[in-house]
Order: C-alpha cells, then sequence, then structure tokens
C-alpha cells in the first residue's frame, strides 16, 4: 500500500469519525431539544426503573466491598507509619474524587449502557422504530429521550449511594474490625472533606459521565446493523468505547478540578 | 402503563438517592446544622494549636469526654480559641483542670489531653461558658527537631 | 370518503420516474407506477430487488435519488416534518417480522396508536381495540404477551394494529412469507375482507405467486430494478413475456438466471 492510500484511509476514518458524532449529536438533540408531553413523563419514570432501579443492587453491593476493600489495604500501609485514623480521609477522599464517580459509570456501562444498546438494537431490528416511525410517532422522542434522560437521573443518584455505602464499609472494616476509634475515624475524615471541592465535584463528574455513558449506548443502538451479530457487536461497542470515555474524561476532570 | 410497583420502587430510589447526598453532606462534609443539647460548652486559649482539627477528641486519661467544635483566633490576642463541646455526662471538672495538645503515636492525629485539677473547697466546678486557663500547647516537631539542631550544634 | 363518487378517481399513490441507489448498488432505475384506490395493489418480484425499500419510500422513510413519490398529490419528501407525519396517520404498515412491541401486551400494542394520536378515552379506546381484535380473531389473547404468540398470530395482531387507526392505505411487507398454509389462508383472507370491508387501499409485496393472485385487483411485477409487467392477475398469466412466465411457473433457470454473475467458471476453477 502507498503511502498516499495511508494517508487517504486516515483521512476516510477521520471523515467517518466526525460524521458518526454528527449523526449522534444529531440524534440526541432530536431526542431532547423537545417541549416534553404530559405522557413523556411516565415513559421516564419506567425507564428509571429499568436503568436505576434495576442497577441499584449491583451499585450498593459493590460500593460495600470496595469500600471495605480500600479501608482493608489502606488500613495495612497506614499503620506501618502509625497514623491509621488517617483511613477516614482516605477511604472517603478516593471514593467521593475518583471511585464513586468512575466505578459507578464503568458499572453502569456494563449493566444499563449494554442493555439499552440490545434494546434498541433489538427494537430496530425487528423495525419496531420503523413502525413507530409510520405511525407517525417520532422514535427519537418516544425510545431515545426517556431513556436519556432516565440514564442521566440515574447515575449521579447511584455514584452517591455508591459513594456513601463505600465510605459505611470502610468504617466497618477500619472501626468495628481493626479498631480505629469511630470518632477520630469521622471527625479526621470530616475535617478533610470539603463540600464545594469533593461533594460538587463528584456530582459534576458523575453527571458528565451519565451523559456521556448513555448517549454512547443509545447511539450505538440507534445505528446498530439490524441483525444478532450486529447487536452483539453494538453491544460490545457500547461497553468498551463508554468505559475508555468515562477513564479519559475522568483525567480530564481531574486535572481541571484539582490539577492546579 | 406503570404498576404500582414500578412506581414504588423508583421513588425509594430517588429517596436513596437523595438520602446518600444527605449523608455525604452532613455526615461527611459535616455542614453543621444540628445543635446537641446534652453538651455544654468550654473554651481554652493556646498559643499554638498545631494539628488539631474539629471534631478532635478530648480525653481524660484515654476516655473521650468531647469533642472540638470550633477553632477561631482571638482578634485582639491574635491567638487560637478553642471552643470545646463537652459531654453533659462528664461535668464533675474542676476549675484547676488542665488542657495539653497530645499526639496518638509519633505521626498520629491529634487531641486534647484534660487532666483534672486538684479540688478544694473554694474551687468551682467547670461549667458552661467557662474558660479553661491552663493550657499547654501543641509539640511541634519541626521546632524540636530546630531546637534539638541548635542545642547541638551551640555545644561544640 | 366523499371523493370517491368520481367515477375514474386518481391514483391514492403515484411514483414518478423513481430511481434509488445504496452506495454503489442501483435498486431502482427509472420506476413508474400508481396505486388506485379502494383496490388491492401488489407488487410482486423475486427476493432481493428491494420491494421493501419501495414501501419504505412510499411512507417517506428513504428520499429517491431522482424522481417524486405522490400521496394524495402531496410530493412525501418535499413536505415538512409534521406534516408528513400528518400523511402517515392516513396510511400504515404491516412489516414482515409483525414489528409488535415486545414489551407490551397485545391489547396495549393494538391501543398504541390510538392513545398516541386519537385522543379518545380510555373506554371508547378499549372498545376499538377489542372490535379490532375481534377482526382478526384474536380478542381471547387480549392479554398476552407478543412472544408467546406464534408468527401467525403475531402478524395478526400486527394487522389489527396496522389498522386501528382506520387509515386510508395499508401496505403489507411479504405478509405471507414463513407461513404455514392455513396461517396463510386466515391471512388472505383477512387482507381481502378487511380491503373490502374499510374500502381500504391496499399494497401487497409477495413473491408468493399464487396467494397474491388469489386477491390482487391488480399487478406489478418487478425485476431488474424496473417494472417488467403489469395488468389484471388474469393478464399476467397470459402474459408471453419470458422473465413472467418462469417467475409465476416458478421455473428454477431461465431470463432470471439461477447463478449469481461471475466470471466464467472454467476459469475460476483453474486459475
Amino acid at each position: 500500500m502507498s503511502l498516499l492510500d495511508k494517508v487517504a484511509n486516515l483521512g476516510r476514518s477521520g471523515i467517518e469519525l466526525i460524521m458518526g458524532l454528527g449523526r449522534a449529536g444529531l440524534m440526541l438533540w432530536g431526542a431532547i431539544a423537545r417541549k416534553p408531553r404530559a405522557k413523556d413523563f411516565s415513559l421516564f419514570v419506567k425507564q428509571l426503573y429499568v436503568v436505576g432501579v434495576q442497577s441499584m443492587v449491583l451499585i450498593f453491593v459493590s460500593g460495600l466491598f470496595i469500600g471495605m476493600v480500600l479501608a482493608l489495604q489502606g488500613y495495612n500501609i497506614l499503620v506501618g507509619f502509625g497514623t491509621e485514623e488517617s483511613l477516614g480521609p482516605m477511604v472517603a477522599l478516593s471514593l467521593l474524587r475518583e471511585l464513586g464517580p468512575v466505578v459507578t459509570a464503568l458499572l453502569f456501562a456494563g449493566r444499563a449502557g449494554s442493555a439499552l444498546t440490545a434494546e434498541i438494537g433489538l427494537m430496530k431490528s425487528t423495525e419496531q422504530l420503523s413502525s413507530l416511525e409510520m405511525m407517525a410517532i417520532d422514535p427519537l422522542r418516544q425510545i431515545i429521550a426517556p431513556r436519556f434522560w432516565a440514564g442521566v437521573v440515574s447515575l449521579p443518584l447511584l455514584a452517591l449511594i455508591f459513594t456513601a455505602v463505600g465510605i459505611y464499609g470502610g468504617h466497618i472494616v477500619g472501626v468495628e474490625w481493626k479498631g480505629i476509634d469511630s470518632g477520630s475515624f469521622w471527625s479526621i475524615l470530616q475535617a478533610s472533606v470539603e463540600w464545594r471541592q469533593d461533594i460538587v465535584n463528584c456530582l459534576i463528574k458523575s453527571i458528565v459521565f451519565a451523559v456521556v455513558v448513555t448517549w454512547i449506548a443509545l447511539y450505538r443502538g440507534y445505528q446498530v446493523i439490524p441483525n444478532p451479530e450486529g447487536i452483539s457487536k453494538a453491544t460490545t461497542q457500547t461497553v468498551v468505547q463508554s468505559s475508555l470515555a468515562v477513564l479519559a474524561l475522568d483525567f480530564l476532570l481531574t486535572a481541571l478540578m484539582f490539577g492546579r | 402503563m406503570l404498576t404500582r410497583k414500578i412506581e414504588l420502587l423508583v421513588g425509594l430510589f430517588i429517596l436513596s438517592g437523595l438520602a446518600a447526598f444527605l449523608v455525604l453532606v452532613f455526615n461527611v462534609a459535616n455542614v453543621e446544622v444540628k445543635s446537641n443539647s446534652s453538651n455544654y460548652t468550654l473554651y481554652a486559649k493556646f498559643s499554638n494549636i498545631g494539628g488539631l482539627k474539629v471534631r478532635s477528641p478530648v480525653k481524660v486519661g484515654g476516655v473521650v469526654v468531647g469533642r472540638v467544635s470550633e477553632i477561631t483566633l482571638d482578634p485582639a490576642e491574635l491567638v487560637p480559641v478553642v471552643k470545646l463541646a463537652m459531654d453533659k455526662q462528664f461535668n464533675q471538672f474542676p476549675e484547676t483542670s488542665s488542657l495539653s495538645i497530645l499526639t496518638s503515636g509519633l505521626l498520629g492525629e491529634q487531641f486534647l489531653g484534660l487532666t483534672p485539677g486538684f479540688i478544694d473547697d473554694d474551687i468551682a466546678m467547670l461549667v458552661d461558658g467557662d474558660r479553661i486557663d491552663d493550657t499547654h500547647s501543641a509539640l511541634v516537631l519541626e521546632e524540636l527537631i530546630g531546637q534539638f539542631l541548635y542545642s547541638a550544634s551551640s555545644k561544640d | 370518503m366523499e371523493h370517491k363518487v368520481i367515477t375514474e378517481p386518481k391514483p391514492l399513490v403515484e411514483i414518478h420516474n423513481l430511481s434509488f441507489s445504496r452506495g454503489e448498488h442501483v435498486i431502482f432505475d427509472d420506476v413508474s407506477l400508481s396505486i388506485p384506490r379502494g383496490k388491492v395493489t401488489a407488487i410482486m418480484g423475486p427476493s432481493g430487488i428491494g420491494k421493501t425499500t419501495l414501501l419504505k419510500l412510499m411512507g417517506g422513510q428513504l428520499t429517491p435519488d431522482t424522481g417524486k413519490v405522490l400521496f394524495d398529490d402531496v410530493d412525501v419528501n418535499k413536505c415538512r416534518r409534521e406534516e408528513l407525519f400528518e400523511l402517515r396517520k392516513r396510511m400504515s404498515m404491516l412489516f414482515q417480522s409483525g414489528a409488535l412491541f415486545t414489551d407490551m401486551n397485545v391489547f396495549d400494542n393494538v391501543a398504541f396508536a390510538l392513545r398516541e394520536h386519537s385522543g379518545l378515552p380510555e373506554m371508547i379506546i378499549k372498545r376499538i381495540v377489542l372490535m379490532k381484535l375481534e377482526a382478526v380473531g384474536l380478542r381471547g389473547a387480549a392479554k398476552m404477551m407478543p412472544n408467546e404468540l406464534s408468527g401467525g398470530m403475531q402478524r395478526r395482531v400486527a394487522l389489527a394494529r396496522a389498522i386501528a387507526l382506520e387509515p386510508e392505505m395499508v401496505m403489507y411487507d411479504e405478509p405471507f412469507a414463513g407461513q404455514d398454509p392455513i396461517s396463510m389462508g386466515v391471512l388472505v383472507k383477512l387482507i381481502r375482507e378487511l380491503s373490502d370491508a374499510l374500502q381500504l387501499t391496499s399494497v401487497v409485496i409477495s413473491h408468493d405467486v399464487q396467494e397474491v393472485l388469489s386477491i390482487a385487483d391488480y399487478v406489478y411485477v418487478m425485476a431488474d430494478k424496473r417494472v417488467i409487467a403489469q395488468g389484471t392477475p388474469a393478464e399476467l398469466k397470459a402474459s408471453e413475456i419470458e422473465q413472467l412466465k418462469q417467475f409465476i411457473g416458478g421455473e428454477p433457470d431461465g431470463p432470471v438466471p439461477f447463478h449469481f454473475p461471475a466470471q466464467d467458471y472454467q476459469k475460476d476453477l483453474l486459475g
């Protein structure tokens, strides 16, 4: 292959990427830039159930275990310096600043994101989306919009639950098991966690991740090649692309928030 | 189209999300709103509080009897003033008691050690709003090392 | 439908000189046809010549490269989205797979478009839905989920859904494909009856020659990117066009070759 061909290939994939971004943007715009109707709310609530409630057990259990593991590993290191009381801030800040939003987003991509892609892909391949179109109902509004909003609302809530449960997991290991004074655990923790720096940033991160993960999942489903192979490919792509996007964006946001 | 079960579970989901948020705000970031009536307040001035923090414990012989509730700077004397929230259960400390800032372990967290003073007929007990005058400031490790190095080198 | 009193009514759908291609692959080349009102019009042709694409072009889901599609004198590709949606309320489509909404039961599937568009109270919607289900013989299955039904029954539910809003035109995409003889008979009977009872304009796309010839009033036969023959079923059966005889007679080889275009067989094997 000549050099010119390679340059042309690069150009082609660049153009395809930009066209893809454009299509994804148009899809989202078509879905959310509408005045909501009364019955959109019940569609939204139903999707909150599918996307949010059904992810809750996973998030709760993962949060508990991650908090406990963090505390156990942290304790083993900190006890060497005789500063095991600093376990509280270590667990809380790791969870609030990074693990809460990031791990929740990754789990969400695997649990809810892939399910969204598969569901919409299946709707497309069984012509349910075309059928809505022919019934003069906009599938963007009927199918995409409620799922998008449900994702955007659910993920931050799940991240908060994950973080709170994780901190209590750390408390269980640190205080109940390893015998750190409960008072100093909380006092040092509370002294080092700051409302704006940590909690607001945690929320901002998880909202950004929510938009990105849900968007990718919906777009992958909407653009699926309508056959079983296409759906399974799209589901994998959703998990891979949204995980990478979350990790890259996390670095970017962390640099913006804590990099100074 | 929505069943009652779905509505209920979604409601629970949102509630637990909000509950987690409130726990994080009030319990973890400790944005204060509560006033605890089972406490009484004492004040103490130090020349240096070192690494003492709000909610650091106040201990008598290792038993936690209260917590630091506020740290401010005296505007006139420019020294730190520490406000203590003492547990009502422990209200038998005489006025002659002394406070020192101690460290748990070599690099551990700092806390307030309360040493009860002697009791005599004309010595009253500490009550709400009283000030403890006899205070010992924190040992600052860097200063100690500096002094040690200085005295070691001046001997030569 | 007061305009039906005119002796020779204008066709409901007219397609003029339509060409359409997907990428390099040309699917239609200068196709013109018209769908008369209140009749069953069939479009036949071998698999893979884009009959479904033609339906999507008629419904405005796809835009032709050149030529135009008129529905009741409105160009479906020129009008705005809202106008297109208004047009689509007057037509409906029975998809090959049925395309029932998998997360709703049969009743809600049929009621869906009514709830979205009619603004009728739930009590009346319920009656309409039960009437439509009764018409396709599945009133008893109202509470079942689509995946509990056989393929033929799913297609009948989809038919009930397609006629729920009383459209002027129903497009059937391969209604007989993959059906056992009994379901096939039921569907043939239903399409004919509904068409007569509701004075529907029906467009049936199929390659099942016998069934189509038994219900259609007028037939277009497509092959090789264009219409190769048209006429009433009787006219077509009497036709002398080679391609048509092969298709209707179901002969494996003829003008439509058995072999996919390839280079010389001997060369391929030896080279």
